[in-house]
């Protein structure tokens, strides 16, 4: 019976081929637009490192001006100092921690043919590689050794390596940056999470950095700062004096396997903050806090207003092209008015008419929705010729996004379609044949 | 009136094909308002000028990688060299550029001391060649002299002494009477004080995101860094043929440093705007695509109902109804809809406004776009019945005998 159905349909679909083409036609274009839509909000609020997001701590301490708290008080500062983060890091509570902040810096190539090159650099301790299952192609991440030595160790990104080494295992090999001959210990397989979720206050959809180089470093001079930087009391003369001093720039992450582990971990920060208010700092009330990746997430709103906006308006657009469709399919079903009279003169059962009705709604449905895709698909292209850099890599079609897709339309297109079958179904045949 | 009432009776009869086309109609309408004031908005924002010759600039990164540098000496010569090349009207080191989305902010006020009200302020770190590269229009006071611009090494944090500042920095600070800023002392850093010698019309801070935009101040200072931006006037038509001059000069004169972004003012502008400049554009295309259905599907329905009623209609004709009477018919029924449908999409339209403000921040709607919207949908719905309802008006009246 299925396929007779189906014949069936596809015979009212083309008898009235104008008509249905305008269906297909309002259905591809709602499908489409809201699949770029949700797409890209998909995309933008994805898990960057799903195995473990929830073990994996952003830590914000509230150290900012009591006159003049941070964000209203609403949240605690974003970042962290640098005497309370290498504090944190220097107690080693959490099962692994990390310091970072975003460099700068420039690489000149042994190879004298070859230009100087600026990276963009992230200074960080040695749990960094570890915690976030970065990938590397030749050697490995440095020791905490290196890090407490201060030793002048690098590891460079596949592209830097590509560029500087021309691509082989450049591991021992030496490189000058800034000034300084680093050693190369590790160069690491193309790595960009989306979001960036590990620094979201320089742009949460920016690249990843060419080169990591130990933290301490920075204090050392060999490796200068970049990121974002918010100070509310003014510091004395110097690097020395500006790392003492209460500015922002460094992130603070922890890796803590369990609840517990996390409770006994807020605990310690408490102590901490407790322990300094005894140098006069800290004085707000305490607000520490520790969010997991999608939590942090969260709280930075990393999904954009517009992407938000887009969608919700999106979404209305698609119920005007099912209201569209069912505006037609009503007229059109009604329009056949006279030959459902007659299929139930002949025998033919409710039931019966409404799966062929529900069949030939399902066919546009379809159709529809694979138009949709495929215009959801220009729409993204377009979406990401627009914005350009902002969303690379945010504007692409995976399986499960495809499936809903289909099944957003089938199941729209069935909607649209059931009052205009119940209709249908409803007219007494014996008027109708009357009439002919 | 116009048979108006004998058309609600026959719509009263297929209440929901006529609903659906209202339904349409009021989230179509709902959506417009909403897309056109989400554009104009972004429009307005992105035609604020940002007080540099725009079309005439472009400016250039200088990355020091050296050890032994020495900057003070070689921005010096740089500057000489470009300011001499032919072409150049004039040319000035800066710490960031308008409408880049990078730079120096620090909070101003007015009395010295720790816990005063600070207004926060775009620093620009320039030379007394300033006024004449950004060609911004000094309104009152005067310009800096060559002896007032300082050389900071880094770690100090000793500000200069002089300072010129917008007209909107201005009307900030001295509660709209701006000429009296002129002269008068403001305090950076808590407690250094700047003597306000200059004020210029507008230059816009590098963040065009940020309320206090059009807030800046120039502070005749070099500061010591590894990186900074050479900014370049050119005269007028030649900047495209000087960039790459400059390039070259610079890059060959001293290589301890890596002169990298060449970069128009024009291309800086709409990179920060892009995405702006993008939702428009999307935005446009949904409010088009979104007409373009409601109107398809009004010519659908429109076709169909005529089908169905042939008969009636060529009875009509043959009782002697003439073709316009026909016409009007329809065309009255179709505005018998938009009304009920533009009622629905004013409370539709207002709703989503008020979600918008309240979730993003927007600023409600204005009465004039809700008039546009109403009288757009109306425009809409007669032309999109036009075409059904003169075909019915071609029905002859020997249709209403034939079939009996």
């Amino acid at each position: 019976m299925f396929s007779y159905y189906l014949k069936i349909a596809w015979i009212s679909i083309l008898r009235h081929w104008g008509l249905s083409l305008l269906m297909v036609c309002a259905i591809a274009l709602g499908i489409g637009a809201a699949m770029t839509t949700v797409t890209v909000n998909y995309l933008m609020s994805a898990n960057p490192i799903p195995h473990k997001s929830e073990q994996l701590f952003y830590v914000q301490l509230d150290s900012w001006d009591v006159n003049d708290p941070f964000d209203h008080g609403k949240n605690p500062p974003d970042q962290m100092t640098y005497t309370d983060s290498t504090n944190l890091w220097k107690a080693q509570k959490a099962f692994r921690q990390s310091v970072n902040a975003q460099t700068f810096a420039v690489i000149e190539p042994n190879d004298p043919d070859l230009l100087p090159i600026t990276a963009d650099g992230r200074a960080n301790t040695a749990d960094f590689f570890a915690m976030f299952d970065v990938p590397f192609i030749y050697g490995s991440g440095w020791t905490e050794q290196a890090d407490n030595n201060k030793e002048l160790v690098v590891v460079i990104n596949k592209e830097t390596n590509d560029k500087i080494f021309a691509g082989k295992d450049s591991v021992g090999e030496s490189l000058k940056i800034g000034g300084n001959l680093f050693k190369v210990v590790g160069v690491i397989d193309t790595w960009e999470p989306k979001p960036r979720f590990y620094d979201v206050t320089t742009g949460a959809f920016n690249k990843s950095a060419d080169i990591f180089v130990p933290f301490s470093l920075i204090a050392e001079e060999k490796i200068s700062r970049a990121g974002n930087t918010n100070c509310w009391k003014p510091n004395g003369d110097g690097l020395a004096a500006f790392l003492a001093g209460e500015c922002i720039w460094t992130q603070f992450w922890v890796e803590l396997k369990t609840e517990q582990d996390k409770k006994a971990y807020l605990t310690f920060l408490n102590a901490y903050v407790e322990e300094q208010k005894q140098y006069g700092r800290f004085l707000r009330p305490i607000d520490n806090r520790l969010s997991n990746v999608m939590q942090w997430l969260e709280n930075q709103e990393v999904v954009a207003d517009d992407a938000k906006m887009m969608m919700a308006m999106s979404f209305m657009f698609l119920v005007v092209c099912l209201l569209n469709t069912v505006g037609l399919l009503l007229a059109k079903f009604l329009g056949k008015a006279p030959e459902i009279g007659l299929r139930q003169a002949l025998g033919a059962s409710k039931a019966t008419l409404f799966s062929q009705y529900m069949i030939e709604s399902a066919c546009i449905g379809l159709a529809g929705g694979i138009l949709g895709l495929i215009l959801a698909y220009l729409g993204l292209k377009g979406v990401e010729s627009l914005y350009g850099d902002y969303m690379q890599g945010l504007a692409s079609l995976d399986f499960p996004m495809t499936a809903f897709a289909i099944i957003l339309s089938l199941v729209s297109t069935v909607l649209a379609g059931l009052y205009p079958t119940w209709r249908a179904c409803n007219i007494a045949p014996a008027q109708q044949l009357k009439s002919q | 009136m116009l048979e108006s009432g004998i058309i609600i009776r026959a719509l009263m009869r297929n209440k929901i094909g006529a609903l659906l086309i209202a339904l349409q109609i009021a989230l179509t309408m709902t959506i417009m308002v909403n897309a056109i004031f989400m554009i104009q908005d972004r429009q307005e924002k992105m035609q604020r000028a940002s007080g540099v010759d725009e079309k005439n600039t472009f400016y250039l990164t200088n990355t020091i990688f050296a050890q032994d540098y020495n900057m003070q000496a070689e921005m010096q010569t740089d500057l000489n060299l470009i300011r001499k090349t032919p072409g150049v009207i004039d040319a000035i080191q800066i710490n960031a550029i308008p409408l880049s989305g990078g730079g120096w902010s620090s909070g101003i006020q007015r009395e010295p001391g720790e816990d005063k009200d600070t207004i926060g302020s775009a620093i620009y770190m320039i030379d007394e060649h300033a006024i004449n590269t950004l060609n911004v229009e000094l309104i009152a006071g005067v310009n800096f002299q060559p002896e007032d611009v300082q050389w900071r090494a880094s770690g100090n944090r000793k500000w200069p002494t002089k300072t010129i500042i917008t007209q909107a920095m201005a009307t900030t600070l001295f509660a709209d009477d701006w000429q009296s800023a002129i002269g008068k002392t403001v305090y950076i850093y808590n407690d250094q004080a700047i003597q306000i010698i200059g004020i210029i019309k507008t230059l816009q801070a590098p963040w065009n995101g940020w309320s206090g935009v059009e807030r800046s101040m120039l502070m005749p200072m070099q500061r010591e860094s590894q990186s900074s931006y050479y900014f370049i006037r050119a005269e007028q038509g030649r900047r495209d043929e000087l960039m790459p001059i400059i390039e070259q000069a610079l890059a060959q004169r001293n290589k301890d440093r890596i002169i990298r972004r060449v970069t128009t003012l024009e291309d800086t502008r709409n990179k920060s705007y892009q995405q702006h400049n993008a939702t428009n554009k999307i935005l446009t295309t949904v409010i088009s695509t979104l007409t373009l259905i409601t109107g398809f599907g009004i010519v659908g329905l429109a076709l169909f109902s005529i089908n169905r009623r042939t008969k009636q209609i060529g009875t009509r004709r043959a009782l002697g109804a003439t073709q316009w009477q026909i016409m009007r018919y329809f065309m009255v029924e179709n505005f018998i809809i938009s009304t009920l449908g533009v009622i629905m999409g004013c409370f539709g339209a207002v709703a989503l406004n008020m979600w918008l403000v309240k979730t993003f921040n927007l600023t409600p709607i204005n009465i004039e776009l809700m008039l546009f919207g109403i009288i757009a949908l109306f425009i809409v719905g007669q032309l999109a019945v036009l075409y059904p309802a003169k075909k019915a008006a071609l029905i002859p009246p020997a249709t209403a005998t034939r079939t009996i």
